[in-house]
């Protein structure tokens, strides 16, 4: 599928980004990247669904799941979080499918998807808040520190060894991306988007078919947000799960371009980028202040700008290459309930 | 064994009128939010931030400026009218045209602004409005006087915006647009006109609702984020864009949430509320009244 020269750039690009660490160490700036690598992963697992009209908002909701069961069980049961992790994504999974198979099976698409899956984020922020004995509550969670073997509880003070993981996990959804995109499901799924009525009339399994990518996206989501948690040592119900980290995760691929690979990595770098600069501009007087003119931004990039930058960019660098199908000439196309 | 049964009942009977109580606002939220829907097909998330800010507006009128609660309401209703109208020019309108997801997530970048807005301006702090209503003594059972008014006022904003959308001449408009939004503008109908006139009752319905949350519950930046997610759930289950759906619901999950909070912490009856509606989606997909097809 892809040229030589693509490929050539790709390894090129990867080994430039290895090397990075050993090179320039700045650990401020290694940490933003780890960020950048991390989130983007988280970024690329929402798109994988909402790519094909899935639009979910409930990823926020396994992101925390990923990051808090793994705290809880290295915490509580000193369950090494190379077993904890596993364990909190089958944990997303089973959600994501309890939630999708009712959605799917009954053709709640649309407006009703979006809401019942941004319900399901706000109820998993507020089950992380209820269980305060054990999570902390709005206070934060911290997994305790190791004694012993740093690589078995998967806890590193070293900043290369961490971007060097984060990019690791960064090819990893990247990969898996470009194997949905090759794959047959991606078609299915394409013409799902398009028409389910005729997608299941030409053979689609439709339920199947979706189901399919919602637990692909919700286990990847989940260990973005495991990864996340031993990164920082410290997570609050905000940082990885509710409505606002839903929201983050679709205003990134929107911005970063939806239908490109890198798109969601762009919509990282550029919202992290945004966030960290306000962040300092504004100091720590001014809390808010940051996110204001984030969410600002956000609102008139919709407006203005609903393909993303990426996609925009790539549009306009080459307009003969494909005759693009309708469902990407706009941002998203979701079904509207039967009107 | 005899009186603790006793004392079970009461609280139960307790509760499930207090979920009765509870159910008369968030079916005023449900109501506002079904409104939208329902004529201009958009789905505002930051609906919830819009009763957050309108309960600021209650909290500084009344503790800063000693405006009497009663004064005060009508003008944090018109106030909160007045952002829902500005939210639609400024935000819905540009993107009528747009796929709707965009038009979802611009309200979504909304909640971002309104949510740090207020962080901005109010601070993190819980505040409360220090009116202290007294409570209720009925037989052996408790009843807020606050959550009692709230019930009242919830109900008769409900029948006002019915009178509205009946027997005047822009309510019957707007139920016309509702069902048919390309046909209306043939018939001489400003459809922009009535997208903003519903909006600012949109957000004169949350308006509503604020002055009312205000007495129950201490506001903060965050405080939409606790009964939001809510109010979508139930916009679902009564089907979005069914007034009397939407009602409905409102009462089955605020009895849920009620009856849940006896048992074990509010949290957990927002839990069930949604283990429930899980189970609903298996058994009425299309919402509570839908007609089977």
């Amino acid at each position: 599928m892809m040229g030589q020269g693509r490929l050539a750039a790709w390894g090129i690009g990867l080994a430039a980004l290895v090397a990075l660490p050993f090179v320039y160490r700045d650990p401020y700036h290694l940490h933003i990247l780890v960020l950048i690598l991390i989130w983007s992963f988280a970024y690329t697992s929402w798109s994988m669904m909402g790519r094909f009209g899935l639009v979910s908002l409930g990823h926020g909701g396994f992101m925390g799941i990923g990051a808090y069961v793994t705290a809880l069980l290295w915490n509580h049961l000193g369950l090494s979080p190379w077993i904890g992790i596993p364990i909190s994504m089958v944990a997303a999974g089973a959600l994501a499918l309890i939630v999708g198979y009712p959605c799917f099976r009954f053709r709640i698409t649309g407006h009703y998807f979006v809401l019942v899956t941004l319900a399901l984020s706000g109820i998993v922020l507020q089950v992380i808040t209820a269980t305060r004995d054990y999570t902390g509550g709005s206070l934060g969670y911290t997994p305790n520190r190791t004694s012993g073997n740093k690589l078995l509880a998967l806890q590193f003070d070293d900043k290369t060894t961490w971007y060097l993981i984060a990019l690791g996990i960064w090819l990893f959804g990247i990969v898996v991306w470009h194997w949905v995109d090759r794959s047959m499901a991606r078609y299915a799924l394409d013409a799902i988007s398009e028409d389910e009525d005729a997608a299941a009339a030409a053979g689609v399994d439709v339920t199947a078919e979706k189901l399919k990518i919602t637990l692909l996206s919700a286990l990847m989501t989940a260990l973005a947000g495991a990864i996340y948690c031993q990164y920082q040592m410290f997570i609050t119900p905000d940082t990885v799960s509710g409505i606002a980290v839903s929201l983050q995760m679709v205003f990134a691929a929107i911005v970063g371009g939806l239908f490109v690979s890198l798109g969601p990595t762009v919509g990282a770098i550029i919202t992290i980028l945004l966030a960290e600069t306000l962040r300092i501009g504004f100091g720590t007087k001014a809390v808010g202040w940051d996110n204001l003119v984030y969410g600002v931004l956000l609102v008139l990039f919709i407006i203005f700008l609903p393909k993303g930058i990426l996609g925009s960019l790539l549009d306009r660098l080459k307009p003969q290459r494909k005759v693009p199908r309708a469902h990407e000439q706009e941002a998203v196309q979701i079904a509207r309930p039967g009107t | 064994m005899q009186a603790f049964l006793d004392i079970f009942d009461i609280y139960l009977l307790e509760a499930v009128i207090n979920g009765i109580l509870l159910g008369g606002v968030l079916a005023l939220l449900a109501l506002g939010l079904n409104l939208i829907f329902g004529v201009i097909d958009v789905t505002w998330i930051c609906y919830a931030e819009l009763v957050m800010i309108g309960m600021y507006g209650m909290y500084f009128m009344v503790q800063y400026y000693g405006i009497s609660y009663f004064v005060a309401a009508p003008l944090t209703i018109l106030l909160v009218a007045v952002l829902g109208a500005a939210l639609h020019y400024l935000v819905i309108a540009p993107l009528l045209t747009a796929p709707p997801i965009n038009q979802l997530l611009a309200t979504g970048g909304v909640l971002f602004v309104l949510q740090s807005f207020a962080t901005v301006a109010f601070g993190i702090d819980f505040r409360n409005l220090g009116i202290r209503l007294p409570v209720l003594a009925f037989g052996e059972m408790n009843f807020s006087y606050a959550r009692l008014l709230s019930f009242v006022a919830a109900l008769v904003g409900m029948v006002a915006v019915y009178l509205f959308m009946t027997r005047t001449f822009t309510g019957t408009a707007i139920r016309a647009i509702s069902q048919d939004r390309q046909i209306m503008a043939l018939m001489g109908v400003d459809t922009r006109r009535i997208y903003l006139i519903t909006s600012a009752l949109g957000g004169a319905l949350a308006g509503l609702a604020a002055c009312l949350l205000v007495l129950q519950y201490d506001v903060h930046p965050f405080v939409g984020l606790s009964f939001g997610p809510i109010t979508f759930l139930i916009c679902v289950l009564g089907g979005l864009g069914n007034f009397i759906g939407g009602f409905i619901a409102a009462f089955v999950f605020a009895e849920i949430i009620s009856l849940g909070g006896l048992f074990s912490d509010l949290e957990w009856g927002y839990v069930l509320a949604f283990a429930f509606f899980i189970v609903m989606m298996f058994i009425r997909p299309a919402g509570l009244l839908a007609r089977r097809r």
